[in-house]
């Protein structure tokens, strides 16, 4: 088993000594161009700053929408809840790039909010109106887009929790907010650290959003350096700078996460409570206005500028469509089957978990970044035509990118088999290849699938790698969608944008599917 | 697993491109149609392809490498992307100052197409005289009023590395400077969000990319006649040393396994039908002078006197540009 875990997790580590190649070429002068103390001197704080800033709204910002909607969801029964229970995820579809796009279309001064509100109130400029593209704008834009991540695994591990809890609280006399703070959250742990993880890693790894909202983050300095300065190397120091914090925190996550047992004793689904009044009505508001932002008005405004544009079909649209569908679906496959090989090898033998956690970095590069490193491997072994050949290279820089977060959501899975059910399993005389057949796959389904979904729609959604390493002809609906940006044709990006949200809907009702028959 | 690209089959060509207009599917078409071959393309952005033909080196299966600005242009070139070239046909179509200087072993890349960079007013706020030039948007006349794209966008740093061709690199600090105690908010968006901007009052002046602006003058939709109507545009630098203008341009690739197409290629981009599809299609100027526009909005802007520095200048000066930039907090 380790001969096999061992290479095939380094295979995927590759892409990170290409990023070192070049410090790993003796007389490579790294220092000589100045780059990085020019950019220390002058904007790098500023830049570090306002990533800390970002990270910490959205964290919160995730975190109130995706545990309190999880949390409503799955312990209690008021009207609208069964559409809510997979709507919720919606907002997953839509890429954060494009949620950018008509955040600030919609808000911007020139804007038809801020414009009706300057002619109804006389007035020249409204000093009382926030500006879109702000900080505080992309927290926002980012919090409605990632929340689902949170809202999926944490929904999950709610709806998996052993015995009653809401009961359970009760019976100690705990009001329900105590109840939740006392017993729900801290079991509930590490599937909300393994969404906001998932979530925060995005924000950092972004640059198409961060620039639209004129935000400078710590990926600016890294583009700043590459483009401007062409200077491959100063960006790839800033960039494993970068890494280096992601894994910190990865790591204090891990150890937080290493010290919780479970103690599952049923699988009954606890039973919801039913709301009245007053609180079905605050429970109806609060979920609906985290869809109506997070979903509705994006997909309402794409619809508008659709129509706005008349619908003229592109006739490369089916090739974007084709292209798109046809590589995520191969994608999401491969990735959950790898994911689960892994999650197992850790799960046989825990020394082996250091290899799980350095999977982990692929989500936290910048996707530019990682595909840097994927050019300089191919580059050293003169293997870089491969791309323009077959698609291999891409769907490689898929993986790198985005296994870590199907193994989040098996791990997550597998960690509530406990060892002790494997053992009265074994017990009862079942081999192992029951044990998996009847104990572990019903257990797991449900994480396999949301493993399969995450995967999917980020690379729907992916762009950069996909701009850098794609082959000849090769065009996705992101890839469409960006090129129109760079255009600046906002009205013509309806299409392929919509159509990323609309694909990226059938695995979310796949999902619900599963999530109601279970 | 494919094999590589290599045969010679002239029935092929590849190319990467950063023109990121979609008009110019029509462009590709007609060659293939022209011609019977067919093209197999990469678009991307400018450094994105440049990556790309770096990791790929000798074995890359590009045939003609496509930019969008002069300093990426001048880059490609001191990167040794290109392979210089003779063609009777090229030489006699493009103007020399839009092609790289011809080498004994021939031209590396050839401009095709040019756009300027111009200021856009808003009618109602601002008087077109205290805009006129790029110099004048610094002044404290303008405080408060002015909005660019970000500066580390190629367009903004071309423009600043001409200038500080023209002025130094001192002078140019000190604008750069007045630039941004001038600003009505900090540098975001795009070109069009600026022409957007202006129109609704939030800035007073702004610069743009000349198609940008054409697109928006040849528009049939109402917001963006109405967009239109609130705005008015000055070539800057008219009485001095002229308007900045960027050029798109490309070359066939170093390594290029069909170099034959790749030059039928080039030599079609100079064409008249080509030429023309550049004007009308795209609203960007053609560099072949005897090519007919057809094309209202350019009409609109009227002929103006351009700036003349060279590509190679504006492409060193700028590392120079962006970090000048960064020192005086210019995003």
């Amino acid at each position: 088993m380790n001969r096999i875990v061992v290479p095939l997790a380094l295979l995927l580590f590759l892409p990170l000594f290409g990023l070192a190649a070049p410090f790993l070429i003796p007389g490579n002068n790294l220092l000589a161009s100045g780059t990085l103390s020019h950019l220390w001197h002058f904007v790098l704080g500023g830049y570090i700053a306002s990533t800390l800033v970002l990270i910490l709204g959205v964290g919160v910002g995730v975190f109130i929408l995706g545990v309190g909607n999880a949390w409503i969801i799955a312990s209690y029964d008021f009207p609208g809840k069964k559409i809510f229970e997979w709507a919720l995820i919606l907002p997953l579809a839509v890429p954060t790039y494009v949620m950018a796009y008509l955040f600030v279309d919609l808000l911007q001064f020139s804007g038809p909010i801020q414009s009706t509100l300057r002619a109804a109130l006389g007035m020249d400029s409204l000093w009382f109106f926030p500006d879109p593209r702000s900080l505080s704008g992309a927290i926002w834009s980012f919090s409605f887009c990632l929340f689902p991540y949170v809202y999926l695994i944490t929904r999950t591990a709610f709806l998996e929790r052993s015995g009653r809890l809401i009961e359970v609280s009760e019976t100690l006399g705990y009001s329900p907010l105590q109840g939740f703070i006392k017993l729900v959250l801290p079991m509930a742990r590490p599937a909300i650290f393994a969404g906001m993880a998932l979530a925060l890693m995005e924000v950092l790894a972004d640059f198409g959003a961060v620039s639209y909202f004129g935000v400078q983050t710590f990926a600016t300095g890294i583009f700043k350096a590459w483009l401007s300065f062409g200077d491959r190397v100063a960006a790839v120091q800033l960039a494993l700078g970068l890494l280096s914090f992601v894994l910190l925190i990865f790591f204090i996550e891990q150890s937080s996460r290493s010290k919780l047992r479970y103690a599952s004793s049923t699988r009954s689904r606890p039973l919801a409570k039913t709301l009245h009044g007053k609180k079905a009505y605050l429970a109806f508001a609060f979920c609906g206005a985290t869809l109506l932002c997070g979903f509705l008005l994006p997909a309402f405004a794409l619809l508008q500028l659709l129509f706005k544009q008349g619908l003229t079909i592109d006739i490369r649209y089916l090739d974007w469509l084709g292209n798109s569908l046809s590589v995520s679906l191969l994608t999401a496959v491969i990735s959950v089957a790898l994911a689960v090989f892994f999650a197992y090898a850790v799960r046989m033998n825990t020394r082996l978990s250091w290899v799980n956690r350095l999977l982990g970095f692929g989500y936290a590069l910048p996707g530019a970044v990682l595909a840097i490193g994927i050019l300089s491997f191919l580059e050293i072994f003169h293997l870089a035509w491969w791309m323009s050949a077959s698609m291999l290279v891409l769907v490689y820089a898929y993986l790198v990118r985005f296994l870590s977060s199907s193994l989040q959501s098996v791990e997550a899975g597998l960690a509530r088999i406990t060892p002790s059910m494997d053992a009265s399993a074994a017990l009862l005389g079942l081999t192992k290849g029951q044990i998996l057949k009847r104990v572990h796959v019903p257990l797991l389904k449900r994480s396999l699938i949301t493993a399969g979904l995450f995967v999917f729609v980020d690379v729907m959604k992916e762009l950069p790698a996909t701009l850098l390493l794609r082959p000849f002809n090769f065009d996705t609906l992101a890839v469409a969608t960006y090129q129109l940006a760079a255009d600046e044709r906002l009205a013509e990006l309806a299409l392929p944008s919509l159509t990323i949200v609309l694909v990226g809907l059938f695995p979310v009702l796949l999902l619900s599917r599963v999530i109601s028959k279970s | 697993m494919a094999l590589p690209l290599h045969a010679q089959d002239a029935k092929e060509l590849n190319l990467y491109s950063a023109r990121h207009y979609q008009t110019d599917e029509a462009l590709y078409s007609d060659f293939t149609k022209k011609t019977g071959i067919k093209i197999n393309r990469i678009e991307a952005d400018d450094n994105a392809l440049a990556e790309r033909l770096k990791s790929e080196g000798a074995n890359s299966p590009a045939d003609v490498i496509l930019m969008v600005d002069a300093a990426r242009l001048w880059r490609a070139q001191i990167d040794g992307f290109f392979k210089p070239i003779h063609s009777k046909y090229l030489e006699s179509r493009i103007p020399a100052n839009l092609r790289s200087k011809p080498e004994p072993e021939g031209s590396t890349w050839f401009g095709f197409s040019t756009r300027a960079r111009l200021v856009v007013y808003n009618k109602a706020k601002v008087n077109p005289h205290d805009v006129d030039t790029y110099e004048k948007l610094a002044e404290p006349v303008n405080k408060g009023k002015v909005c660019t794209r970000s500066g580390a966008h190629p367009y903004m740093l071309s423009l600043i590395g001409a200038m500080i061709e023209r002025r130094g690199e001192a002078a140019t600090e000190e604008w750069a400077k007045g630039m941004v105690s001038n600003m009505a908010r900090p540098p975001r968006g795009g070109d069009t969000d600026q022409i957007k901007a202006v129109a609704s009052g939030e800035c007073g002046v702004a610069l743009t990319n000349s198609y940008y602006l054409v697109r928006l003058l040849r528009s049939t939709k109402p917001e963006d006649q109405a967009l239109v109507s609130k705005i008015g545009f000055v070539w800057p630098n008219q009485q001095t040393t002229g308007t900045h203008i960027n050029i798109a341009g490309g070359g066939v690739a170093k390594n290029a396994p069909h170099s034959q197409a790749a030059i039928q290629f080039l030599e079609y981009l100079a064409s008249d039908s080509a030429q023309e599809y550049f004007a009308n299609g795209n609203n960007e100027w053609p560099v072949v002078k005897s090519v007919k526009i057809e094309n209202e909005g350019l009409k609109m802007l009227g002929s103006f006197k351009a700036e003349n520095i060279s590509v190679a200048a504006i492409g060193k000066n700028q590392i120079a540009a962006q970090r000048l930039l960064d020192r005086v907090g210019y995003k």
